[in-house]
């Protein structure tokens, strides 16, 4: 299955006939490689996880204790506020964008992405909008802090608003743009530039569930980029979409943000689930289990997710009928979630399994992604989520498919690619402690949040009733813990770019990986042009179970 | 394939893709009108712009055998300059008699100001059964620079409310909305 020979810088003699990267500084702001863009991703999502991170530790900071401490309640609820815009829209989507950059091409056999001009510009629209989204921290008003779904009236607030909202409002145009270029250049790279030899149903999960996601954001994005539209005009060009004095309803706004909002949670774990069934077949040293089941479940997880979005507003007095309908609707989405949990189950099941500390992250996130996954469906009963709602019952769950399953899988597909992209073998050792200190901590952090949120300790506040205050600290100490164990993994990254452990890694870097996927019958490091011409055979042991 | 023919389909597709993605920006405004042609079937429970307007006064026949409790609650928007306040807090009255509650408001600037009074009923359901024969909420009130209103409200409460509700809450919030008026 091997046999596929690689091609090494070549002899191609076309148009191009510099193959090496361009030297200096400028090499970096105007390459169209696939490879290099894909870098600039997963760097610039990498510091923003720092970002993102910082503001999450000053929450906890505050949080540690009842009482205000450090920072006041305006300033807290910017922090809220921004810790998530930067983290969703800043780490987890761009990281992803940077790996399908990285990967698919070389998963399915294509020399560099369809549109690479567009992919430059895609990646420059990103830092654009986040650092226009991030000069709101330097305004005397304040950045915004009515939350990251800016519901409206308060998000129209003079109070809470400053003068923030229109540079959110256009640093989500920019980020929106930017997303739905690197979706149309992924679809086009999928469906045109595939190795001829290799049909859908060969691809790796990893690029299936990419196309799903790109669809998602095609189809989401733009109705986010209206909807806060539709809150600029309510307040400066005197529209009333949201205006109840001129004939509008701001509940009209969580319909339409959450038609965009459901999506987007999966536009996030989406690609984790890709991840997550191409590494662990390689360390279960078995074919995935159910290649074909895991492709119809992305593919209904998808179509779900469009029509369940007002479970996230049960509590906004919906018809019975309503509250009926998108309960029963959301649990459905528990099916072809299932199918996926029990087909990575099985994937293990008798496997000749070795736990590198990418499979060690992998197989964190099956077990604490379901436990995520279960409070989701505890909340999905909208007599239930009368209770959780807006409480740290929700923070709990959203952080646990979110930090354990995006975040981990994230870790565990630096690890996996690092050896083949920069040629270097991580530290194993260190690794293993970073994923160790990571799954500990994590739970620390999140779980009594759980038990917070049931005890009735609602969210987004910076201080609270004193019988929250055991767990809070417990929560805090396990954030702390957590965020300094992330230095672990930036000292591995920049270590393994480097030179690593010094160790020469393979062509398979993994035993056995070059069965699963093209990307393995590379050399290491990964040549800075490869596929000039398609590989004429393609592994197929991952399809297995379909064929 | 030649890698001519690619670059022509990759161009086709983006452009396609990014048809679906105007369209998408298109479906986001187009969900206002949609969510408003939803909300009008019957069996969605809400608050319509019928139910706002003026109520025939029929002749219920009085249900003296329970008392129903009505609070009256006035708020204004951010900071709409005025003052507002109903005459009286609360009321108990027979499911199908009569009432008027009288509701003071007057404008705190010098200017002419025109606001909006919306109605909210707390438990929702009740607002089918709570009939309103004469309101300030019906229309737009305009108020002369200062002026200071005495606005009735006469309302009576269909007997056909169902027994458990006993308790019922009427808020009005005034909504200053003079800068959109003018705009019209």
């Amino acid at each position: 299955m091997s046999a596929v020979v690689a091609e090494h810088d070549d002899h191609h003699a076309d148009e191009h006939h510099d193959h090496g990267p361009a030297k200096g500084l400028l090499r970096w702001i105007i390459t169209t490689n696939h490879k290099d863009i894909g870098t600039l991703y997963l760097l610039f999502a990498l510091a923003m996880f720092f970002v993102g991170g910082a503001m999450a530790m000053v929450i906890r900071a505050e949080l540690f204790e009842p009482g205000l401490q450090f920072v006041d309640p305006a300033f807290f609820n910017s922090m809220t506020t921004m810790h998530a815009l930067v983290m969703v829209f800043g780490a987890v989507m761009p990281a992803f964008v940077g790996l399908a950059n990285w990967q698919i091409p070389m998963m399915i056999g294509a020399p560099d992405m369809a549109l690479p001009r567009m992919n430059n510009m895609s990646f420059w629209l990103l830092v654009a909008g986040v650092l226009l989204l991030a000069s709101t921290l330097l305004m005397e008003t304040g950045a915004p802090n009515a939350g990251w779904t800016f519901y409206p009236p308060l998000v129209l607030q003079p109070i809470t608003v400053g003068k923030a909202l229109p540079f959110a409002v256009f640093a989500v145009h920019l980020l929106g743009i930017s997303s739905i270029m690197g979706a149309i250049n992924i679809i086009a790279t999928i469906f045109n530039m595939r190795a001829p030899s290799m049909k859908m149903m060969d691809m790796p999960l990893f690029v299936w569930t990419w196309l799903i996601t790109a669809f998602l954001l095609i189809a989401v994005m733009p109705v986010f980029a209206g909807a806060v539209t539709m809150l600029l005009t309510d307040k400066f060009f005197h529209t009333s979409f949201f205006n109840a004095a001129g004939g509008g309803d701001p509940v009209l706004y969580q319909h339409i943000f959450w038609f965009f909002g459901h999506p987007e949670v999966y536009i996030m774990i989406l690609p984790t689930f890709g991840v997550a069934s191409t590494i662990i077949p390689v360390f279960a040293r078995k074919p995935l289990f159910g290649y074909a089941s895991m492709v119809w479940a992305t593919g209904s997880i998808a179509f779900f997710s469009f029509i369940v979005w007002a479970h996230h507003m049960f509590t906004v007095g919906m018809p019975m009928a309503g509250e009926l309908y998108f309960m029963y609707a959301t649990m459905i989405i528990a099916v072809p979630t299932g199918v996926k949990v029990f087909n990575w189950t099985a994937t293990m099941w008798k496997g000749a399994m070795t736990f590198e500390t990418p499979m060690l992250f992998s197989i964190a996130f099956v077990v604490l992604f379901t436990m995520g996954g279960l409070t989701g469906l505890m909340m999905a009963l909208a007599p239930l989520d009368f209770q959780y709602h807006d409480t740290y019952f929700i923070v709990a769950h959203f952080h646990y498919t979110l930090v354990p399953a995006s975040i981990f899988i994230l870790m565990a597909a630096g690890y996996f690619w690092l050896p083949k992209w920069t040629g270097h073998m991580y530290n194993e050792k260190i690794g293993q402690l970073h994923f160790w200190l990571s799954a500990i901590s994590v739970n620390i952090l999140f779980f009594p949040q759980h038990f917070l949120g049931l005890a009735g300790m609602p969210r987004r506040i910076p201080d609270y009733a004193i019988q929250f205050a055991d767990w809070n600290m417990v929560s805090s100490i396990g954030g702390f813990i957590f965020g300094l164990s992330q230095l672990l993994f930036l000292y591995i990254v920049i270590d393994t770019i480097r030179g690593g452990t010094g160790e020469k890694v393979t062509a398979e870097v993994w035993e056995g990986s070059s069965n699963h996927s093209l990307e393995w019958t590379l050399p290491s490091p990964v040549p800075y042009h490869t596929w000039t011409t398609p590989p004429t055979v393609v592994p197929t042991e991952h399809v297995l179970d379909s064929h | 394939m030649s890698e001519e023919d690619v670059s022509k389909k990759n161009t086709k597709l983006a452009r396609i893709l990014l048809l679906v993605a105007v369209g998408m920006f298109g479906f986001g405004y187009a969900l206002v009108p949609i969510y408003d042609v939803l909300c009008e079937w019957k069996w969605i429970e809400r608050d319509r712009p019928d139910d706002i307007k003026k109520a025939p006064e029929v002749a219920y026949k009085v249900d003296m055998s329970r008392e129903i409790t009505i609070e009256f609650m006035t708020t204004l928007n951010e900071s709409t300059p005025m003052e507002f306040r109903s005459e009286k807090k609360q009321l108990k009255v027979h499911p199908g008699e009569y009432h008027t509650v009288n509701y003071y408001a007057e404008n705190k600037t010098d200017k002419v100001m025109i606001a909006r009074a919306i109605a909210s009923f707390s438990p929702a359901v009740i607002s089918s059964f709570f009939e309103k024969i004469q309101c300030f909420c019906f229309d737009e009130q305009t108020f002369k620079p200062r002026e200071a209103k005495t606005m009735p409200m006469r309302f009576v409460i269909n007997p056909e409310l169902p027994e458990q509700y006993k308790t019922i809450t009427l808020s009005y919030t005034f909504f200053d909305n003079t800068e959109k008026s003018v705009k019209k």
